[in-house]
């Protein structure tokens, strides 16, 4: 199922984009020196596809063709990518998830995993793709997602980043929901140094719905970047998206999200809300929500905040007799208990929570 | 038996002087009552008590079986015995009443085995709703939920004194007669600290037909202007605060 490519030349002849466009703006972009990585191949596990067929190359193919590309990290992804591709042939339900792992290792390695997951006419699975690595590894990961959600299915998606400190992530997701498909596209990032994920969900057909959601925690001097469009183009289209992040020591985190609902997706409903805690003086988080609506047949909100822990919380659980890092512990782990409850899957919630416990308490996650 | 001295308490909040020296001492099983007219300075009393961050003490004493409370941050005057029944009781997404008093239990070294059936027993007893135990705090809770909800954090965590931040605001007949029963339970009753102290602060004396005061202070501008028997609060009703505008500091 894995087809890694060799390892090719270094690229360091490229143009990257700048934080002078919209879409890079804020980002860390300006750091990237691409000298300094070499591409290498993925080392990716995959478990849970056991009763599935390979997937078919042609439809490999129009998977592939039917990425957008946007910038340079598309094409060297493009160019060296090792694919892991999951078809879920119609009316198929897996009870179990299916979990994609990538142990990213090296010194000074770029690394393009790209996982292609096709979900047939009604049916229903689960995908989680791990991105780990140890403290130690020096390396760029730009991996590619393209989901797509035949008629009436519904695909679950989770993307876990537990990277090291001296990771860079760039990211890029794709989704696509037909008529009557539900698509979840989940995230929790917790891991690197500077991890970007630019999701962009699309729903192309007559009642589908795509759910988005994200629990990000930045410490130290982690930077995480999302950047979100719900995208569409049908009537009666469903999205609805809910991330929520906190930063602390001298992290930042930036969301820029964009509803764009075109002049044919009448009836449609669109909601967007993005939460930020500020937990440090000198930590820092940007929220950017947008809106274009091209239609007046449309129910559509959106919400931001950035901000430290409400004080009269705080107190209110203080005067309970609670310590103040006890205190602190309860009300975030509060604020980040919603999206933990709509996560794909049951059994790695515990362990996510723990994960952010002890992002809490300054440790590793 | 325990004894809460307050001693000539002059506090301000965002540099206005509120509290003009407040003198009161309540022990073990007795109900005071503090009545007084809006800006009286009640709130700023139960927030000082307690250590609430933004107000700021200049000179007096909070004394809980002679140990000086203001040196402390709220939650040790709370691991000390203290309990403040808030008025507004905040929203806290994501955390329930079990999680709440299970940090507060472990806080105290208390073990919180149990502590889910004493939840429920306890909830039982005033009526909160046994669905709401694992909900948000006070999320979407109606003004007469929060105010039992206040009343089961306040039996089971069994304070030695607790302050009643206008109890009765927010809520119904049913509800305020549930709260203010338990809470005149406790005072009557011998729990792990003896029997509850309370002060009750309060605009309008409908809270004291089921909680019975020993003891009623007027409070008007900062100082307490009258002190009396149960009788002073009908006295109140009768005349009105403006009786008690003018009189001088007792």
């Amino acid at each position: 199922m894995s087809v890694p490519v060799s390892a090719p030349a270094s690229s360091s002849t490229t143009v990257l984009p700048t934080a002078e466009q919209e879409v890079w703006r804020y980002s860390r972009i300006g750091e990237l020196d691409m000298a300094a990585f070499t591409p290498a191949v993925v080392r990716s596990t995959v478990t849970g596809a056991d009763t599935l067929a390979p997937a078919d190359s042609k439809l490999v193919d129009e998977l592939v063709a039917s990425m957008t590309p946007h910038d340079v990290f598309d094409e060297l992804n493009a160019e060296f990518n090792g694919t892991v591709a999951i078809s879920v042939p119609a009316g198929k339900v897996l009870r179990e998830p299916i979990v994609v792992t990538h142990n990213i290792t090296g010194d000074g390695v770029a690394l393009y995993p790209r996982l292609l997951i096709h979900g047939g006419a009604d049916s229903e699975f689960t995908v989680v793709e791990r991105f780990e690595s140890s403290d130690d590894t020096y390396a760029l990961v730009v991996p590619r997602l393209v989901v797509h959600a035949s008629q009436a299915a519904r695909v679950s998606y989770l993307g876990v980043n537990l990277l090291g400190p001296r990771v860079w992530q760039l990211a890029h997701q794709q989704a696509t929901g037909e008529r009557d498909s539900t698509t979840l596209l989940a995230t929790v990032a917790l891991g690197g140094d500077y991890a970007r994920v630019r999701t962009d969900a699309r729903v192309v057909g007559q009642g589908a719905t795509t759910k988005q959601i994200a629990l990000y925690y930045a410490d130290g001097t982690q930077m995480h970047d999302f950047r979100t469009l719900q995208d569409h183009i049908a009537p009666r289209t469903n999205s609805d998206l809910l991330f929520k992040g906190a930063v602390q020591d001298s992290a930042k985190s930036v969301y820029t999200g964009l509803i764009r609902i075109r002049e044919e997706a009448k009836g449609s409903v669109a909601f967007q809300t993005n939460r930020n805690l500020t937990l440090s003086a000198g930590a820092w988080a940007e929220s950017v929500p947008n809106l274009d609506i091209k239609t007046n047949d449309v129910k559509c909100s959106h919400a931001s905040s950035v901000g430290p822990i409400d004080e009269e919380q705080r107190f209110y659980l203080e005067s309970r007799g609670i310590p103040p890092e006890v205190a602190q512990r309860l009300v975030v782990l509060g604020f980040f208990d919603d999206v933990l409850a709509m996560l794909p899957v049951g059994d790695m919630r515990g362990d996510l929570r723990r994960r952010v416990e002890r992002k809490l308490v300054g440790g590793a996650p | 038996m325990s004894t809460l001295e307050i001693k000539g308490i002059v506090a301000s909040v965002a540099g206005k002087q509120i509290l003009n020296g407040i003198d009161l001492t309540v022990r073990s099983g007795e109900v005071h009552a503090v009545m007084g007219p809006n800006g009286a300075g009640k709130s700023t009393l139960s927030a000082v008590i307690m250590g609430k961050p933004g107000y700021e003490v200049h000179s007096g004493q909070v004394l809980l079986d002679g140990v000086d409370l203001l040196g402390l941050p709220a939650w040790k005057r709370a691991q000390a015995g203290m309990h403040l029944v808030t008025q507004y009781p905040s929203e806290v997404p994501g955390v329930s009443l079990t999680d709440m008093l299970s940090a507060a239990y472990d806080a105290r070294g208390r073990a919180s085995d149990g502590l889910a059936a004493s939840v429920a027993a306890e909830a039982d007893r005033i009526n909160f709703p046994v669905a709401l135990l694992d909900r948000s705090l006070n999320v979407d809770f109606s003004g007469g939920e929060k105010k039992r909800n206040e009343t089961v954090q306040l039996a089971l965590l069994a304070p030695k004194f607790a302050i009643l931040d206008e109890l009765d605001s927010g809520l119904d007949l049913d509800a305020l007669r549930d709260c203010a029963r338990r809470v005149e339970d406790l005072s009557n009753t011998d729990g792990p600290n003896g029997r509850l102290g309370v002060l009750a602060i309060t605009h309008y004396n409908r809270l004291l037909e089921e909680l019975l005061p020993d003891r009623v202070h007027i409070l008007v501008k900062g100082r307490i202007v009258a002190s009396g028997g149960a009788e002073l609060a009908d006295q109140l009703e009768r005349d009105g605060y403006e009786a008690f505008t003018d009189a001088p500091a007792v």
